[in-house]
């Protein structure tokens, strides 16, 4: 495991919180619906062999909410002025959930920026007829719930005591969710039909029992990604992060070796 | 002061055992629970209420316009206000309100009403709001930009109302070259506004500016809540340059009145309490949904240092309101001479929730 430091800096206006660690080719990591911090665990240990950067979103966590977020399509451009700002080579991107979809809208725009590509439960299509787990529909402590197989591994973290500060921060995210992903949910019409400009290998990493966006949709994605191998995490649900983050960070390195060149 | 007959027209024949299985009656409940036989029934004999309402001297109706519940049966206000439109003579008609951010367009609604108020010579008062979480969740709008699509679609059909030109309208949301509605409302330069509300200082200010001077309207707070809310519109006008009256300012209160204080008390309270337990209810991540949280931090900071401003607490079972209903109950008092007891009476006789509560 090796540390990650955390610094602020500002990209078009907004402040953003970065996390940093490790050595290696860059890899930069776009969080889920749960923002940054609890993905740093497993920031810690792909920084064993890569450069891992994990920005919070703007609108998330320590980062500041600035004006023009209004869809995951601000995201995107936003993170290809993150890429010119920081004089970043093409990368390696994981993403998970709402970061999986970031992802694929900044690698149908640019390509070339995208070195490979691994989707961990990725948002961002529909498969009619497979219901999402119901986002805001139920109480967040359902939601989180039913995000793990294992649900007792919820139930120990929301036993835990809460800051004000992070209560303060879990708001602040699910507006920010609310405001990208609310309608259509989770996915962008139109992204599914220019998913075939993404040349570059692309890994899929799914929970077997993920109950946000069951497997169908990683089979969904294997079928619309010509470049896309699959692996399935067995008794894991929506957070591999937290659930098997090993297994996970294993999976991602392994799959980092073995593309084709 | 002007006494209106609000009515909710509650599905009343709810079978406690299915209302029992689930958190609240929005949303979840399957609408296999409306039986459209008993639903025929009570429209009819709801309309009848409403046209009673005006026979026995209330000055006006209101309506109001909420989605997926059998806390009301009108999802579509308008309709209800085109059905009394023809019965009645006299009455206002005060449909509080449109939830306009949910319609795709909003001139539809300008239409609608300048029909409506056409039709009754001038009676209308329209109401503009937001709606509930539960509205965003069953409609898929998104509740972050409804401030934005509200105040927009305001603008857009006042502006259309005072047009008699055509003009074009640029918008974020409603982006309108040619601007020309038809008919143009019978009331000029357009029907009166009421803006209903649970208590924001932003709707109040809001409200309360000297290009708006909407009738500020606090709905199910008790009455020193009510007075802090209507001081705060006054000093606001007072700052924007000119004067509230009461003409500028309502309060929408459940009002009960009988012979006794003891008799109010004991026949009233099924009644309240099927309302605020049975149908009001709903869990806070729908009651708000997130947009609407953020903008209420301000709102819960002010609620922490004036514990008289706080919203009813919807999960806390009725007892705990007896502060509240008997601040109600004081104002059911005062109202029942004013009006010599007889439109009020006939309300009580026709107590919405009756049927439910028993």
């Amino acid at each position: 495991m090796s540390d990650v430091c955390s610094s602020d800096i500002e990209i078009h206006g907004a402040k953003v919180r970065l996390h940093r660690g490790g050595r290696g080719e860059p890899l930069v990591y776009l969080h889920g619906e749960d923002g940054g911090p609890p993905a740093l665990g497993l920031a810690g240990m792909l920084a064993e062999q890569l450069d891992v950067w994990v920005p919070e979103h703007p609108g998330f966590g320590a980062s500041a909410t600035p004006p023009w977020l209004e869809t995951i399509h601000d995201l995107a451009y936003f993170y290809l002025d993150f890429l010119d700002a920081l004089r970043l080579p093409p990368v390696h991107f994981a993403g998970h959930s709402l970061g999986g979809w970031i992802a694929l809208e900044i690698a149908v725009r640019n390509p070339g920026l995208v070195k490979s590509l691994t989707l961990i439960g990725s948002a961002g299509i529909h498969v009619n007829g497979v219901p999402k787990g119901d986002f805001f529909m139920r109480p967040p402590e359902v939601v989180f719930g039913s995000l793990f197989a294992d649900e007792s591994i919820a139930a120990a973290m929301l036993a835990r005591p809460i800051p004000p500060e992070a209560e303060d921060i879990r708001i602040t995210n699910r507006h920010a969710i609310a405001r990208v992903a609310w309608h259509p949910p989770f996915f962008d019409p139109h992204l599914a039909k220019w998913l075939h400009r993404i040349t570059g290998p692309v890994h899929i990493v799914w929970g077997d029992t993920d109950r946000m966006f069951p497997i169908a949709y990683a089979h969904e994605f294997r079928r619309l990604l010509p470049h896309s191998r699959l692996t399935v995490l067995s008794r894991c649900g929506h957070m591999p992060h937290l659930e098997r983050p090993r297994e996970l960070a294993d999976s991602i390195a392994t799959g980092l070796a073995e593309r084709p060149q | 002061m002007k006494c209106f007959f609000f009515h909710l027209m509650p599905y009343l024949y709810l079978d406690p055992a299915v209302r029992a299985q689930y958190d609240s009656c929005w949303m979840v409940l399957p609408n296999g629970a409306y039986d459209p036989r008993k639903g025929h029934e009570l429209y009819n004999r709801y309309l009848d209420e409403l046209e009673l309402a005006e026979e026995v001297g209330f000055d006006g109706l209101v309506l109001n316009e909420h989605h997926a519940t059998a806390y009301g049966m009108m999802p579509a206000p308008n309709l209800i206000c085109a059905a009394l439109a023809r019965r009645t003579r006299r009455a206002k008609i005060a449909i509080l309100g449109n939830i306009t951010p949910l319609r795709e367009h909003p001139l539809m609604i300008a239409e609608e009403l300048a029909m409506l108020d056409n039709i009754m010579g001038g009676r209308l008062i329209c109401g503009f709001v937001r709606g509930i979480g539960v509205e965003y969740l069953v409609w898929g709008v998104n509740p972050t930009s409804s401030h934005e699509r509200f105040h927009e679609s305001q603008e857009l059909i006042v502006r259309a109302w005072k047009a008699t030109e055509p003009f074009a309208f640029e918008g974020k949301h409603y982006h309108v070259p040619w601007v020309n509605v038809w008919p143009r409302p019978y009331q000029q330069p357009h029907p009166p506004i009421w803006i209903p509300t649970n208590g924001s200082t932003e709707t109040v200010e809001w409200a309360a500016r000297a290009d708006h001077r909407y009738r500020y309207l606090q709905n199910l707070s008790a009455a020193v809540a009510c007075k802090k809310y209507i001081d705060l519109y006054r000093d606001v006008a007072a700052r924007a340059g000119w004067e509230a009256t009461p003409a500028n300012l309502g309060w929408g209160c459940p009002t009960y009145v009988a012979e006794t204080d003891e008799i109010a008390y004991r026949e009233m309270k099924p009644h309240i309490e099927s309302f605020f337990n049975v149908f009001f209810r709903n869990p806070p991540h729908r009651f708000l949904p997130p947009r609407i949280h953020l903008a209420r931090i301000d709102v819960a900071d002010r609620h922490r240092q004036d514990p008289d401003l706080r919203p009813p607490d919807h999960r806390q079972p009725h007892e705990a309101r007896s502060r509240a209903l008997r601040q109600r109950q004081d104002r059911a008092r005062t109202i029942g001479p004013q009006r010599e007891g007889v439109g009020v009476r006939h309300a009580r006789r026709r107590a919405p929730f009756r049927h439910a509560a028993a």
